[in-house]
């Protein structure tokens, strides 16, 4: 079914996005508490560098289908 | 750089006093506000400069370059008018003007030249034409009549060539046949009539003069013979010794024949002159003749003038001879004059000596006294001695008086050789014109002979050509005649064909519907079995048919019918004699007869639910595709109220084709149960509203497939049904 495509993205998107803040969260913390003298920004860092990657990946999910594949644009 | 100069100077003011942080504060501004406001004033002239140094250049270029011109006025707005206001508007056709002013300069000139070429041309032909005529100055009458023809012609074409470009030819018209022979026979006639006229005059002025001629010839033959009679009686007289009665006869004859000789002379004299004057009364004549141009007159006239010549010739010798016989009887008559001088002095003296023997009657006697005798004697030896002693002194003048004679000869001699001389070189060149003329007049009769034989072969060759024409006008009137003749027996042949082919056909015609009736007939009784035939297998068909349309009716709400395979199965069996039928029953779809079909009801259900999807991601499509178009998308079917159900127009504009509008389109249909429609119109949606609802799509497409089968089957049946039951 065509129509459930869109949901089954926007799922895998927040899932993704979930997983890659979570991460980077938590790299944040470890590198700053380690690192930087608990200083907040390599947190901020590294969750935004989670969120931006999570919304990159659910951008191209989304597009995927508009974009050519090298291997099909070479066909 | 104004937010660095201020944390600098904040910096600056909190390590430092605080009092000192306004004036810092601004300097800082009237350093930063003086250095911005210098360099703005100089960002502002130089763009000035560019800008005012651009149009400038630009201006004084479109002058120079016209395409430069035309492009800048055709893209930039309004420089038509500021370039038409600097320089004025733009030249058209300043140079093809030129051009062409040129190439209509060159074309007058040209054909001038022609028109120029053409005059000489013509000019040069007819001098060449005009100068030929002249040239042949042998007056052959048909040639003359041609030559006369050719001069006016010329006229003509000298008049006429300045105005016509045409080429100068001769126009030479044949004249008909009889025109010409009566042009011919006219100026033949006319010929004969002056060469009789003239030959006539001719004739009669020289018989005349002829006779005139022989009269003077005759004249001076007689005078001459008078001359030398006399001459030779005067010799006789002087030297004969005859007695006194002969001698006075002699002296009696003598002087008749010198008064004959006179006579004579006379005579001739007049006759001469007569002669002379017939002489030239006749060469008038000839030359009057000789200025007529008739040719053929000119033998004539030859003739007439050699006669001339002639009789000139034997006049002058004859007066020759005349003179020189005269000239004889003069030497003869001063010697006989002489010796008349001495006799009679002699005589004279004589008497003188003796004058009584004159006196006296006894000199009658004869017989002389003795003193008489002496005294002659003496007188006669006296006169002895004087002629002794004239002659001695003769002797001695003898070579004077010789050389004066012989002076005197030569002069008379040279004289008469000069004459002489004179009148045989004017016989000589009178010969030779005569001479002249004869060979000319040969030589012409030559030409026109040579003419003649010319003018034959081309009269020859005229009749060979006419016969040839002749012979190819009569080849082709009779291969014309055979041509007419062979489409006209072929016209009869079609037709007698085509009649015999009408009855043919017509027989045939009648045998065909006999047999076809007949035909007719048998087919009718079998048709009716076959009928009976058909109308059982169509009611098995329309049954089959019937249980097809029932499994649609199986379909529940969101689960497809039954698989269509059975009862399709069943329709291809039924039909199996029936292309139409056949080709319908295989055109199902696959997945309609493996898997089965959705309902309608099912379908529409789906739709609705598709439809807020589809009105949430109406905004994208393969250029809008980011996760802030996805965002503005959802705002947009969050915010954005349409019909739900909207009637579609029968026609669609662009502004129908918004994805809200299609789709309340679509559901609009849907209530109205027209999926077809409805299929139609979510067709419309593109980009990710599109891919949405393709499956919808392919599922409606599905089901109107199977539905469309089914009806044109069942419709088919019935057809044939009512086709095969027939009313009785």
């Amino acid at each position: 079914m065509s129509e459930k495509e869109l949901g089954k993205k926007w799922d895998r998107c927040l899932a993704d996005g979930a997983i890659k803040f979570g991460t980077g969260l938590g790299l944040g913390i470890v590198l700053s508490v380690l690192f930087f003298k608990r200083h907040t920004w390599p947190i901020s860092f590294g969750s935004g560098a989670g969120l931006g990657m999570a919304y990159a990946n659910c951008q191209n999910d989304l597009r995927s289908h508009y974009m050519l594949h090298r291997s099909e644009k070479e066909q | 750089m104004l937010r660095a100069c201020l944390r600098g100077a904040n910096a600056t003011a909190r390590t430092n006093l605080r009092g000192t942080r306004p004036n810092n504060l601004q300097q800082c501004r009237h350093y930063t506000a003086g250095e911005s406001s210098g360099g703005a004033a100089k960002v502002v002239v130089a763009g000035l400069l560019t800008v005012g140094g651009g149009v400038g250049g630009t201006i004084i270029y479109a002058k120079w370059d016209h395409k430069f011109r035309a492009a800048v006025e055709k893209n930039v707005p309004y420089s038509d008018r500021l370039l038409g206001l600097a320089w004025g508007p733009l030249p058209q056709d300043g140079r093809p003007s030129v051009q062409k002013q040129v190439e209509v300069a060159q074309p007058p000139s040209m054909m001038e030249k022609q028109m120029k070429a053409s005059k000489s041309k013509s000019e040069k032909k007819a001098k060449e034409t005009t100068e030929s005529p002249a040239a042949e100055s042998a007056p052959v009458p048909p040639v003359q009549s041609l030559e006369e023809e050719c001069t006016e012609c010329h006229h003509h074409d000298d008049s006429a060539a300045p105005v016509a470009e045409s080429p100068v030819t001769e126009p030479l018209k044949e004249r008909p046949v009889e025109e010409v022979s009566a042009r011919l026979a006219k100026q033949d006639q006319e010929e004969q009539d002056v060469i009789a006229a003239v030959s006539v005059s001719l004739e009669e002025s020289l018989a005349s003069s002829a006779k005139s001629t022989l009269q003077a010839i005759g004249a001076q033959e007689a005078a001459l013979q008078a001359v030398i009679r006399h001459t030779l009686k005067l010799k006789e007289a002087m030297e004969a010794e005859a007695p006194p009665q002969e001698k006075s006869a002699q002296w009696k004859d003598l002087e008749t024949s010198l008064a004959e000789r006179n006579s004579a002379v006379n005579d001739a004299a007049a006759a001469l002159t007569k002669a002379n004057v017939a002489l030239d009364s006749l060469k008038s004549v000839i030359d009057e003749s000789k200025g007529l141009k008739v040719s053929a007159v000119r033998p004539v006239v030859l003739a007439a003038e050699e006669n001339l010549h002639n009789m000139v010739v034997d006049l002058d010798k004859a007066v020759t001879k005349v003179q020189t016989a005269e000239s004889e009887a003069k030497i003869v008559s001063q010697y006989s004059e002489l010796v008349n001088e001495a006799k009679l002095q002699f005589q004279k003296e004589v008497s003188s000596l003796t004058p009584e023997i004159q006196a006296n009657w006894k000199s009658l006697t004869g017989k002389l006294s003795p003193d008489d005798l002496n005294a002659l004697i003496a007188h006669a030896h006296r006169r002895i001695d004087q002629l002794n002693r004239e002659l001695a002194e003769q002797r001695v003048r003898e070579q004077i008086h010789i050389d004066a004679a012989l002076e005197q000869q030569k002069l008379e001699d040279q004289k008469a050789l000069e004459k002489a001389v004179s009148t045989s070189l004017q016989h000589v060149k009178e010969e030779a014109r005569l001479e002249q003329e004869r060979k000319l007049t040969e030589l012409r009769e030559v030409m026109e002979a040579e003419m003649r034989t010319q003018l034959r072969r081309q009269a020859a060759a005229h009749t060979d050509h006419v016969q040839d024409v002749l012979k190819v006008q009569e080849a082709e009137l009779r291969s014309e005649a055979d041509q007419v003749l062979g489409s006209k027996l072929l016209e009869q042949e079609t037709r007698y064909r085509q009649l015999s082919q009408e009855q043919l056909d017509n027989f045939t015609l009648d045998m065909n519907s006999a047999y076809a009736r007949l035909k007719g007939m048998e087919e009718a009784i079998d048709s009716h079995v076959i009928a009976e035939e058909e109308a059982r297998k169509a009611h098995q068909l329309w049954l089959s048919v019937e249980a097809l349309s029932y499994t649609l009716k199986t379909a529940d709400t969101n689960a497809p019918s039954v698989p269509l395979e059975v009862a399709a199965q069943a329709v291809r069996d039924n039909c199996s004699d029936n292309d139409f039928a056949l080709a319908l029953s295989s055109a199902f779809p696959q997945e309609s007869l493996q898997r089965g079909v959705y309902s309608e009801a099912s379908l529409r259900a789906r739709f609705n639910s598709l439809r807020s999807l589809a009105r949430r991601v109406a905004l994208i499509d393969e250029s809008h595709n980011s996760l802030y178009q996805y965002f503005l998308s959802y705002l947009q079917a969050a915010l954005l109220f349409e019909n739900k159900h909207e009637a579609p127009p029968t026609q669609l504009s662009s502004e129908d084709l918004d994805p809200f509008k299609l789709l309340s389109y679509a559901s609009y249909c849907l209530e109205h149960g027209d999926l077809e429609l409805a299929a139609k119109l979510v067709n419309q949606l593109r980009g990710e509203a599109r891919r949405v609802v393709e499956d919808w799509l392919t599922e409606a497409r599905l089901t109107l497939e199977t539905r469309q089968v089914i009806n044109l089957l069942s419709a088919y049946a019935n057809a044939v049904g009512l086709g095969t039951t027939q009313a009785p």
